[in-house]
């Protein structure tokens, strides 16, 4: 049962600080993007490379890393599925 | 099912959509080459629709079956990738194919909303939802609500609201495929809509959701080529750069600069452009007198306006040496005269939108919430921001979506799967806003200051095909292209890349087919979760739970039939605004099914009455504030802190979570067994017998 919760625990933190992280990346940029768009990433105006490009990838990478550390997790507490 | 088997299986999958992935390019291929040979167009269209549509019949008769499990979870043993693929394509619908590019070429920035909103649903799905979907192991997403909060009740109003969502969103998929039929083949609309229905049912209806899967696979492949080779051909164009999402940076900043020269009249082409401009001013004083006096004269007005008219006529008529040009000008303006006061009402408030929108500066592409004071641009932002959310979280809760995840051989392909599906899905979100700046800058540069004696062969082409696509007047009668003279509708951007980019005619028949792909395997998807709904979670759970497999899949077989039948019966009828409904089934599913979902994996405390409450309220005030502020109900009450209807879910959110926790708070937590149940989806290894599934 600890180790239930302890696992619990960890997923909730991960979730958690991800979540975060999309919230960053979408709606506290999207409400600045008036005044981040003076500065230039790769050519574009930096609110829209994050609107068209950089939130998408972000959203990649949280999604790609979510799905790598719950495999982890799931094998150091032992909660691997079994074969249905 | 043993690994050594899955894995042959998933190598198997490999080596047969490769040699599909051949021969789509190898066909591709073919029928350049009979173009080159002369065949014409018309024929070209046919056998490319032809040809693909037979290939999803045929991959739909392969997997006919009539086990239970393969017809509605595709047997659970789809492999991550191929499952993203078929979640891509899934989610793809007419409208992000054709009508995507289309949005962000007109509003810019601000229809990035639509980019975000539909990729970054799949955090929300990836790590709130799927993979306990998952774990719960069932067959639909009323089946869910069913088990967890108990009784009938939840189940209902989730079949309600899956049924409210998936149908508003079937209607305008059926509308996208009798439109590309009836365009490319010249068949009536009517009969497009029901021979896009033919396809869509050979495709579901022996196989349910294992023939569904692979069909959509194929279609994913199809879609995504077809959308990608125009743009990469336009971008080389244009840049010399095969990579069009990294080289558009560059030529957005040339749009940009275009936009300056435009807007500047001490340029001479600035100075065009105002000229232009001005014109539209003094016909936005004229049509708004003409509203006013409409307003005031009502339909006496309309006959003496009328009556002036045929006088004009009349007297052109009767002049010996008159101008035959002037005589059809007036004619097609007495024939054009609205009959009475609602259709000039209409007429002339549109009239008005454009000359507004045409007399006022260019607003420049990559300025988010552009707007001529603070509160406008306030109020675009805040309505930017809430249309996000509501997409996002609609994602995560539109029924045939979730679905998909059911069908993954386990917790951990599922997790995978989210991100292959997201994988798939942005490689065409990210491409689109790179089109729509292309597209633009070809219209900007070459476009723009060219004669109207020798347009692009494309302008006059579509401009041939359909005056609401693309029309180029010569207002100000200089013999010149302003930017205000061009009209373009949104679907054109997609539709006339291929001749934009100089590519032969192949390519084109391509992206209607590459449309018609996205549009039929979205319908297929919604379909089945209509018909999987009503055949399991009403009849099967609530009417006969005793029914035997054969009859449940005949059961669920029929109600396809009918559901297709009855979605193309009121396609037909076209429908007022389809883009709207589109949009209002994200905000339905997000007020509906989000809170109840995530609270019943997140808060053991949960229970029914509070999932009842919180979807009711929820769903109900969505409805309420679309009802109330959408002008196509006709009540046009004042707006909730200016934000429009399509984002209503930003209330119907809310009400539900709230509706959710003050529920269950004031009644009984949930029994022991419910409890446990939540424990059964929270842990990939834990097991529990009275929730393993039961064939």
């Amino acid at each position: 049962m600890e180790k239930q919760q302890q696992y619990w625990r960890q997923n909730l933190r991960l979730t958690g600080a991800l979540l975060a992280v999309w919230f960053v990346a979408t709606f506290v940029v999207g409400w600045f993007a008036r005044e981040l768009q003076s500065f230039t990433v790769l050519g574009f105006p930096f609110s829209f490379f994050m609107a068209a490009q950089g939130a998408l990838l972000i959203y990649l990478i949280l999604v790609g890393y979510y799905a790598y550390r719950m495999d982890q997790l799931d094998r150091e507490y032992g909660m691997q599925e079994t074969d249905l | 099912m043993g690994a050594p088997v899955q894995s042959q299986f998933f190598s198997q999958l490999k080596r047969y959509y490769a040699i599909y992935t051949g021969g789509v390019i190898g066909f591709i291929v073919m029928l350049s080459i009979l173009e080159q040979m002369g065949v014409p167009n018309k024929v070209l269209g046919y056998i490319f629709l032809g040809v693909t549509v037979s290939l999803y019949a045929g991959i739909g008769i392969l997997s006919r079956t009539s086990d239970v499990a393969e017809y509605y979870v595709a047997g659970r043993r789809v492999p991550a990738m191929f499952n993203g693929m078929a979640t891509g394509a899934d989610w793809m619908s007419a409208a992000s194919f054709i009508g995507l590019a289309g949005t962000l070429y007109l509003s810019g920035y601000d229809g990035l909303a639509f980019v975000m909103g539909w990729t970054g649903g799949y955090c929300l799905v990836a790590l709130l939802l799927a993979p306990y979907l998952r774990k719960f192991g069932h067959y639909t997403i009323p089946d869910f609500l069913g088990a967890r909060y108990g009784g009938s009740l939840p189940r209902s109003i989730g079949v309600f609201a899956a049924i409210l969502c998936s149908f508003t969103y079937v209607i305008a998929q059926i509308y996208g495929v009798g439109l590309i039929v009836s365009r490319f083949t010249g068949l009536d609309f009517g009969v497009g809509v029901f021979v896009g229905l033919g396809s869509i049912l050979v495709c579901s209806f022996l196989g349910g959701m294992r023939a569904v899967t692979w069909t959509q696979v194929a279609q994913y492949v199809i879609l995504i080529v077809a959308y990608l080779i125009p743009v990469i051909w336009l971008s080389v164009k244009h840049t010399g750069n095969p990579v069009p999402q990294a080289a558009y940076g560059y030529v957005l900043q040339q749009v940009t600069a275009r936009e300056n020269v435009l807007n500047d009249a001490a340029t001479p082409e600035g100075a065009r452009e105002a000229e232009v401009r001005a014109i539209f001013k003094e016909r936005l004083a004229s049509d708004e007198a003409k509203l006013k006096a409409l307003e005031i004269g009502g339909a006496n007005y309309l006959v003496a306006e009328r009556a002036k008219l045929i006088h004009v006529l009349e007297g052109l008529k009767a002049q010996p040496h008159a101008d035959p040009k002037a005589i059809i000008e007036a004619e097609r303006e007495l024939a054009e005269f609205p009959k009475d006061v609602t259709a000039a009402r209409n007429a002339w408030r549109a009239a008005v939108e454009t000359d507004k929108a045409k007399s006022s500066p260019i607003i420049a592409h990559a300025e988010p919430f552009a707007g001529p004071d603070e509160e406008t641009r306030d109020n675009k932002r805040k309505n930017f921001l809430a249309l996000v959310l509501c997409l996002m979280v609609g994602t995560a809760a539109l029924p045939h979506i979730l679905m998909r995840f059911y069908t993954t051989p386990s917790v951990k392909e599922a997790r995978m799967s989210v991100f292959w599906s997201l994988l798939f899905i942005s490689l065409l979100y990210i491409t689109a806003p790179a089109l729509a700046v292309l597209a633009k800058y070809d219209v900007y540069t070459l476009l723009v200051g060219s004669s109207f004696s020798e347009l692009p062969s494309w302008v006059s082409a579509w401009a041939a095909v359909d005056k609401t696509l693309m029309s180029v007047t010569d207002i100000n009668k200089d013999g010149i292209v302003q930017l205000a003279e061009i009209t373009i509708g949104g679907d054109l951007i997609m539709l006339a890349t291929p001749e934009i980019a100089g590519l032969p005619y192949v390519v084109t028949a391509l992206v209607a087919a590459g449309g018609l792909a996205a549009a039929l395997s979205t319908a297929d998807g919604l379909m089945l979760t209509i018909a999987n709904t009503l055949s399991h979670d009403v009849y099967y759970k609530m009417i006969d739970p005793r029914a035997p497999t054969t009859r449940r899949l005949i059961i669920s077989k029929s109600l396809l039939l009918v559901v297709a039948v009855f979605a193309a019966y009121i396609t037909s009828l076209k429908p007022g605004d389809i883009l709207f409904l589109v949009g209002a089934a994200f905000s339905l599913a997000a007020s509906a099914f989000f809170p109840a979902l995530a609270l019943g994996i997140f808060w053991k405390r949960a229970n029914k009455a509070g999932a009842v409450i919180g979807m009711v309220s929820g769903l109900g005030t969505c409805m309420a504030y679309m009802f109330i502020t959408y002008p196509f109900f006709g009540v046009n009450a004042p707006l909730w802190w200016d934000i429009n209807p399509i984002s209503a879910g930003i209330f119907g959110m809310p009400v539900g979570f709230i509706g959710v926790i003050v529920g269950s708070l004031i009644t009984a937590a949930p029994s022991k067994e419910i409890q446990a149940m939540v424990d059964h989806v929270r842990y990939p290894n834990m097991r529990l017998d009275s929730f393993v599934e039961k064939n």
